[in-house]
């Protein structure tokens, strides 16, 4: 491609380059719509699906009544039946009034019917911890969701994966969780312009590195990265992935990082029993075993709900201090 | 209620009732189905006492969230703050009926029906503030903020989450026997969960003593009633679940007080479950003071309610009964204010919880 033909990059926040993911699935796809609550008029609470009444019309910018199991039904049956839908859950926690739809049909529903069901549709929604949103609005629930089999999930941790992944989940013919982070929605990055896919299952090294492997979902990526820099200080060169899908799971890329380091640390903001890391663990000494140095360790949330108070929930969320303190631990330093 | 009426089960279910019939509709549905107006429950009114009580009510659940706004603004206070300025005959009016035994389930928009059911300011300022002295240690915040001692399970930061608690707490009365209550509020937004319609139908089956409290405001977060429910009155969907609907001004302390007394004498002589919608309207956005700036409902339609304001419109009345003086009024405002300072400053030198505490309380560890 010729530099004239490069599309042009600009600096964007995430939650414009939210915005941008769906403007552009709205307009390659006749039969794509966005259905949810406070998404037309109010562009979302988030403010991410600004200025899409204006452009598409309320057939296919559609309010919702505060009825998720009716709002996911809706997601289920229109794309079972030529729609290729875009369901907003406003809160990744009230996953809990859908489940239903979600695990029992939208998952299963082509297996069940031998194939003949196709479900192209999409699920945003909104999760992680941080701003004191208590513990019904702040959950990671990924591994909840990465546990149905026919269910693909991703986690964009920054502008540019949140729209590319949004397209690619929006073209996938199945239903694909695109689980956003809201302590990430003013983060900025240069993005660009026009449509653009970030492939589902496929892992990102973020930073090479020789001593260890550490593997992050979501924010906690960005957490990872800080550590990483303060790790050098310290004479420790950390290799970061950005798992970016959780379902599939990309093993290679991480396998063959530790192939290199011999080290492994997963972090995720859910918490540890029966997070997703507990998974990627088991699959790195099931893959790696003869190349590991160490035990594969892991950083998580403690076995609580989030908690409300600022004091706790600092306490609560992992960070680039307590990656950096199970790093030694890890490194045995 | 038309289609109840074609049903055998319109005979079990007694025909809505509107105690205190609204402007235009209310009078078109009079034609349809005669309103009948509630029975005065007994000859005389209220006590002086209630009526004193009920303006108290209005007013602390008044002062302490203009205050909490405030805090919010100031930064003081973490968080989402749902804000219950305008909606307070609603809470005063249920709340007088009820002891610390009868239990209530709240909404995200809380801190009112706490203040109503007898919370204290201190720790509810706490709460808000992420203090270890709140009312849930700091675990819960403005959206989970409770007092099991005061029969308040919960404000609820799931919409529809506490029509079915309320119900289970009904079923609980009557399994143990007792004569209290269970009390559930809920917005016109939350009529359309499904736990709502779920909880309702199994209260009318059993016949328990509950009684579902919609707070028709107008709105579910920036989406107008008549954008999300092709009816008017949620009240309607009481034949559906087989129970009396009735409908009252929301912003008269007195319609709300008397609809609802019926409602829950009924419910503790095991005469069922009773849906009572209030009109009412909420003057601060949907969440903080200001909230998130958006047109979604007009000026003229605001000024309007706020000319119908529940606490001056009562203390019009209260003057006029010869109940109370204006400067018996300006007494209760400044003593109110004084306990919310006190409060505030309480909460402000009020420690945060100890690290060491976030994983108390996930298990009971006694009962193990
Ligand atoms: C299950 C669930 N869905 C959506 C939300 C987000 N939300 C919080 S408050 C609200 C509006 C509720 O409207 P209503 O029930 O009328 O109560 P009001 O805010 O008017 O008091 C919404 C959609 C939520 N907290 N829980
Ligand atoms: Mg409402």
């Amino acid at each position: 491609m010729s530099e004239a033909q490069k599309p042009a990059v600009r600096e964007l926040p995430y939650v414009m380059a939210i915005n941008e993911g769906i403007r552009e699935v709205l307009r390659e796809q006749e039969d794509a719509f966005i259905a949810g609550e406070d998404v037309a008029i109010a562009g979302s609470v988030y403010g991410y699906c600004a200025g899409l009444l204006d452009e598409f019309g309320e057939d296919r910018v559609v309010d919702t009544p505060i009825s998720e199991k009716g709002i996911m039904g809706l997601g289920v049956g229109a794309s079972a039946t030529g729609c290729r839908p875009i369901i907003d859950l406003m809160f990744m926690d009230f996953i809990g009034e859908c489940m239903d739809e979600i695990a029992n049909q939208m998952a299963k529903m082509r297996f069940m019917f031998g194939g003949k069901a196709t479900l192209p549709v999409t699920v945003l929604t909104m999760g992680g911890a941080g701003g004191s949103l208590a513990a019904q609005h702040s959950q990671s629930l990924e591994a909840w969701l990465a546990h149905l089999p026919g269910m693909k999930v991703c986690m964009p941790s920054d502008a540019y994966d949140a729209k590319g992944m949004i397209i690619s989940a929006c073209r996938d013919d199945n239903p694909v969780f695109v689980v956003l982070n809201k302590a990430s929605l003013a983060m900025t990055m240069e993005v660009p312009e026009g449509p653009y896919e970030v492939p589902l299952g496929e892992a990102c090294v973020r930073r090479q590195g020789s001593n260890l492997t550490i593997v992050a979902f979501g924010r906690m990526v960005h957490e990872a990265m800080a550590a990483a820099d303060q790790l050098k200080d310290l004479g420790i060169d950390a290799e970061v992935i950005d798992a970016r899908s959780v379902q599939p799971f990309d093993t290679e890329t991480v396998v063959k990082s530790i192939k290199k380091t011999h080290r492994a640390l997963v972090i995720h903001e859910a918490v540890k029993f029966g997070g997703i890391g507990g998974e990627i663990t088991a699959q790195i000494q099931e893959e790696a075993f003869d190349y590991l140095d160490a035990p594969v360790m892991r950083v998580a949330a403690p076995f609580s709900p989030v908690p409300f108070s600022p004091a706790l929930e600092q306490v609560y969320i992992p960070n680039a201090d307590s990656i950096i303190a199970k790093v030694k631990e890890t490194l045995e330093l | 209620m038309l289609a109840a009426k074609k049903k055998p089960a319109a005979k079990k279910t007694p025909a809505k009732k509107k105690a205190a019939p609204k402007a235009k509709k209310a009078a078109a549905k009079a034609k349809k189905a005669p309103a009948k107006k509630a029975p005065a429950r007994k000859a005389k009114g209220p006590s002086e006492k209630t009526l004193k009580e009920l303006h108290l009510k209005m007013v602390r659940i008044r002062r302490f969230e203009e205050s909490a706004g405030k805090m919010m603004e100031d930064g003081k206070i973490p968080g989402a703050l749902h804000l219950y300025v305008g909606q307070e005959a609603v809470a005063a009016g249920v709340m007088q009926h009820l002891s610390n035994q009868d239990w209530i389930t709240s909404t995200h928009r809380g801190h009112g029906h706490l203040v109503a059911k007898g919370g204290e300011f201190k720790p509810m300022f706490a709460e808000l503030f992420g203090r270890a002295t709140g009312y849930c240690k700091g675990k819960g915040g403005s959206m989970h903020i409770s007092s099991m001692d005061l029969g308040m399970l919960g404000a609820n930061g799931i919409v529809g989450g506490g029509p079915p608690i309320a119900m289970g707490a009904a079923f609980s009365n009557k399994f143990r026997r007792n004569k209290n209550v269970a009390v559930a509020f809920f917005g016109d937004g939350a009529s359309n969960e499904g736990s709502v319609h779920e909880a309702a139908n199994m209260a009318a089956l059993y016949k328990l003593p509950c009684i579902f409290v919609c707070e028709n405001n107008g709105y579910g977060e920036y989406t107008a009633q008549s954008r999300h429910q092709a009816i008017v009155d949620v009240a309607d969907r009481a034949a559906g679940y087989g129970m009396p609907g009735v409908i009252c001004d929301g912003m008269d302390v007195m319609a709300v007080y008397e609809a609802a007394g019926e409602a829950i004498e009924r419910a503790r002589k095991g005469g069922g479950p009773t849906l009572l919608e209030c009109k009412t309207y909420r003057y601060y956005d949907h969440v903080g003071v200001r909230g998130m700036g958006l047109n979604y409902r007009t000026d003229e339609e605001i000024e309007a309610w706020k000319k119908k304001d529940a606490i001056e419109g009562f203390e019009k009345r209260l003057k006029q009964l010869g109940v109370m003086t204006e400067k018996q009024i300006k007494t209760v405002h400044a003593a109110v204010e004084k306990d919310v300072d006190e409060a505030i400053e309480f909460a402000n030198e009020s420690p945060y919880p100890e690290a060491d505490t976030l994983l108390d309380n996930v298990y009971n560890e006694k009962g193990a």
